[in-house]
């Protein structure tokens, strides 16, 4: 009980927003907890096809509050990039170092509104509009850190920052070491990655598993607006060079986060729906496909652990460990490509670690090693969908 | 005077202090006239007439002769394999890095690339520091994890030391942009070679810093060759100072540490106030590219020669102070017999540091915080084995095997809910 909720980074229960609390209580082992952005995934169609518009859909209008109860809960309501710029907000309060680069953040707002609004508030300094030339403004990040500055680098696309490799990899990441620990470059890395609605093969990419051998710097990926906030915090206050990984699908999620300052642990998974049968460890927008695949689950009569690992970079590996160790089967279900994807690492950190606890070897479900396809139905059989997901833990529960 | 104090803290001499005392010098300026004028792309060149003082012509003298030694012996010290790998010697080009240092403070940034060695004892580096980094030493100023190509010295404003060529430029307009964002009146020069002036992040830099009017001094050491190939071979335009288009340049000689000097003050008055400027130093290095490079295949021997018989930076310092009958030939002779008993001190001093230890491998990869830690005390190793084996056969022992485990052991003992330091923040 008490790893459950540390886990969640809430240090007591008694802080009681409704729908924490909620997911404390789902302790016992067959009921779902009702987690407010899990619960989108709910209204899409389950054989994988979507025909109508998002898989997370603006169904929560069915579970508005009437506004007299809506003030009475704790908290407020947010969608998942007003969680990013509130937390970015809060954190350029806090300390004037903190400054913003990338293109269009400024006066714009924001390709995706992170950053809306910010530059009429702090200037146009310290929300600057780049030119369109990723590698020289991260290598400026860079620099400017190396001074003490805090910026955050936006890439408009994670893709993007492909260009900007040899600085993130040999200045951000290594210059701590090789300056023998005289320079530290606290930067944040942050952008939309991952397989969006047909944007094409080179604006569905998925960085995360080329930046993950990069020695030096920490990865984390965000997937709900209550851990965008905080692990935008956290990696603000990192002394660290951090990757922070959004979703392009992802940034609509609205959900009830607290009024009152959090920052999580940017080193730590979290425990998404306990369980006894397997352990299903993803990150990211796969986290609602998992969901969605948990419900038919459960119908089923299995009982899955779902845990987002958010942080890519170190594993977390302590509360892995302690799922396999309780359910001994795990499945990894990833956005990344097969090989020498974030899957392809966990799968060799867990077997490295915890062999002796697998009854069964890991299922690793990735995207496809091809091109993003554009075509919708093609695009769709890229990524991983429910049925697939029911369909390991079936075959690996047998 | 504080000049002098700065200069004698910075490189521990002795002697101009003795000449000065003996001689009674006055301290009135002396006029020099640079070897040419300044060619000036869409600016006005400063003077040729640059003010300086005895006791500068003096400390020009012996810092430049110091460096020289300092790569020289570095030459040796290669050749006899104690320092490995890469080794990129700036002997030839030192009035680059006395003459800028003359036109600045250690409160401005400097940032170059892999030919550091000067550069980082003009900013404050000491010899010891030097070659036990060169060496691979604990006591080296980046602890022995960076080498030839990663000196920084943060006190000094030394941003380093980068191997990738180009890639330093936009990390100085970073540097800049801090200068500008904290509004504290200093400039940053950002110095790269012929070779890196046909990189496009170098372009991207300087628009940037143009359209930010960033107080950012990019400066083109060139000395002719990107590695084996000629300039006139890499660039279609070899007018590095006139690439900047928009961007104001300035050619300065730079086997002349007073034309350089006042390229570097004329150019840092300008960038506070206007934003980015380029100087293109118009120098020789005598070495190769690097140690594995001799230097001669792309290049004779005569051209080697006839610039060290005509330009070189020593030689014109030395004519002046002669001339203006500052000190004699035998006390010229007595500094650079003083300086390379100091390099060849520091040198064995450097001998005897101890390479780091194995567990410096995992320090510094992260900051400790929001980061990652690793338990230090897994990492001690049993090393009373290991003393029957040479350092190589240790080596190779360690990675494969011991150090495999400790790490795997390592990383399951050090993360999870349970490290209460890492606790996340709430009321």
């Amino acid at each position: 009980m008490a790893a459950m909720l540390q886990s969640f980074g809430v240090a007591t229960a008694s802080v009681g927003f409704s729908d924490h609390s909620t997911k404390l209580s789902g302790f016992s082992v067959h009921s779902l907890p009702v987690i407010r952005s899990e619960g989108r995934s709910i209204s899409g169609p389950i054989n994988g096809t979507r025909k109508t518009g998002k898989v997370i859909t603006k169904a929560v209008a069915a579970q508005a509050e009437s506004p007299a109860s809506a003030a009475s809960k704790p908290g407020h309501e947010l969608l998942l990039f007003e969680a990013l710029r509130e937390g970015l907000e809060e954190e350029m309060d806090r300390d004037p170092r903190v400054c913003v680069m990338g293109e269009d953040v400024g006066h714009y707002g924001g390709s995706y509104k992170v950053t809306r609004g910010l530059a009429q508030k702090y200037g146009d300094l310290r929300v600057l509009d780049t030119p369109i030339a990723e590698n020289s403004f991260t290598g400026m990040a860079v620099g400017a850190a190396m001074t003490g500055l805090r910026p955050i680098v936006e890439g408009m696309n994670m893709g993007f920052l492909l260009l900007a490799f040899n600085q993130i990899s040999d200045n951000c990441g290594m210059l701590h070491y090789t300056s023998g620990g005289q320079f530290t470059i606290p930067t944040v890395i942050r952008g939309p990655g991952g397989v969006g609605r047909q944007l094409g093969a080179e604006h569905s990419q998925r960085l995360e598993s080329y930046f993950q051998s990069i020695p030096g710097i920490q990865m984390v990926a965000c997937s709900t607006p209550y851990n965008a906030k905080g692990l935008m915090k956290a990696a603000i206050r990192s002394e660290n060079p951090v990757v922070l990984f959004e979703h392009v699908l992802l940034y609509n999620l609205k959900e009830r986060i607290p009024d009152e300052e959090y920052v999580l642990n940017l080193e730590e998974a979290e425990m998404v729906r306990p369980g006894e049968h397997v352990t299903i460890l993803t990150y990211s927008r796969m986290r609602y496909h998992v969901m969605q695949a948990a419900k038919t689950l459960v119908n089923k009569g299995y009982d899955p652990e779902v845990i987002d690992i958010r942080s890519l970079k170190p594993f977390d590996l302590h509360t892995i460990g302690n799922s396999v160790k309780k359910t001994h089967r795990v499945v990894i279900v990833e956005e990344c490509m097969r090989t020498g994807g974030i899957g392809a690492s966990l799968t060799a950190a867990i077997n490295e670690n915890f062999h002796d606890y697998l009854d069964a070897p890991i299922i690793c479900l990735s995207s496809q090693d091809v091109p993003t396809p554009y075509a919708g139905t093609l695009e769709e059989w890229t990524v991983v969908q429910p049925p697939q997901i029911v369909a390991a833990v079936e075959q690996l529960c047998q | 005077m504080a000049q002098l104090t700065r200069r004698t803290t910075a490189l521990q001499k002795t002697l101009s202090a003795a000449i000065l005392s003996t001689r009674h010098l006055s301290t009135s300026p002396i006029t020099v006239e640079t070897s040419v004028p300044f060619t000036a792309h869409n600016i006005d060149p400063p003077s040729r007439s640059v003010e300086t003082t005895p006791q500068e012509l003096l400390t020009f003298y012996r810092d430049m002769a110091l460096m020289r030694r300092m790569e020289i012996a570095a030459d040796s010290l290669y050749k006899s394999k104690l320092i490995r790998g890469f080794c990129h010697l700036y002997d030839g080009q030192e009035a680059v890095a006395v003459g800028m240092e003359a036109a600045i403070t250690k409160k401005d940034c400097i940032i170059t690339a892999y030919r550091d060695h000067c550069i980082f004892l003009g900013r404050g580096g000491t010899l010891l520091e030097a070659f036990a980094e060169l060496m691979g030493r604990k006591d080296g100023c980046s602890k022995g994890k960076g080498g030839s190509m990663h000196f920084y010295k943060k006190e000094g404003g030394f941003y380093g030391g980068h191997g990738i060529v180009g890639a330093q430029i936009p990390l100085g307009c970073g540097l800049a942009f801090a200068q500008k964002y904290s509004k504290d009146e200093n400039v940053t020069f950002a110095m790269y070679g012929d070779g890196a002036a046909n990189q496009g992040q170098l372009f991207e830099a300087l628009n940037m810093a143009a359209l930010w009017d960033l107080p950012a001094i990019l400066v083109c050491e060139n000395n002719h060759y990107g590695m084996g190939t000629a300039e006139w071979r890499a660039a279609k335009s070899p007018a590095y100072y006139k690439r900047g288009d928009y961007v104001p340049g300035l050619k300065v000689d730079g086997m002349d540490a007073f034309a350089v000097k006042q390229a570097c003050k004329f150019a840092k008055e300008h960038a506070l106030k206007n934003g980015p400027i380029i100087l293109e130093m118009d120098t020789y290095r005598y070495h190769g590219h690097s140690m594995s490079d001799p230097g001669s295949t792309y290049r004779t021997r005569d051209e080697i020669s006839g610039v060290r018989q005509e330009r070189d930076p020593i030689e014109r310092i030395r004519k002046l102070i002669l001339s203006h009958d500052l000190a004699t030939e035998k006390e010229l002779k007595d500094t650079e017999k003083e300086v390379r008993k100091e390099v060849d001190e520091a040198i064995a001093k450097a001998k005897e540091s101890p390479l780091p230890d194995p567990s410096e491998l995992f320090t510094n990869v992260y900051v400790k915080g929001y980061g990652v830690e690793l338990n230090k005390s897994l990492l001690e190793l049993d090393l009373t084995n290991l003393s029957r084996f040479s350092v190589e056969q240790s080596l190779v022992l360690f990675s494969n095997i011991k150090l495999t485990l400790l790490v795997i052991d390592c990383i399951s003992q050090s993360f999870g809910a349970d490290r209460k330091e890492l606790r996340a923040v709430l009321p």
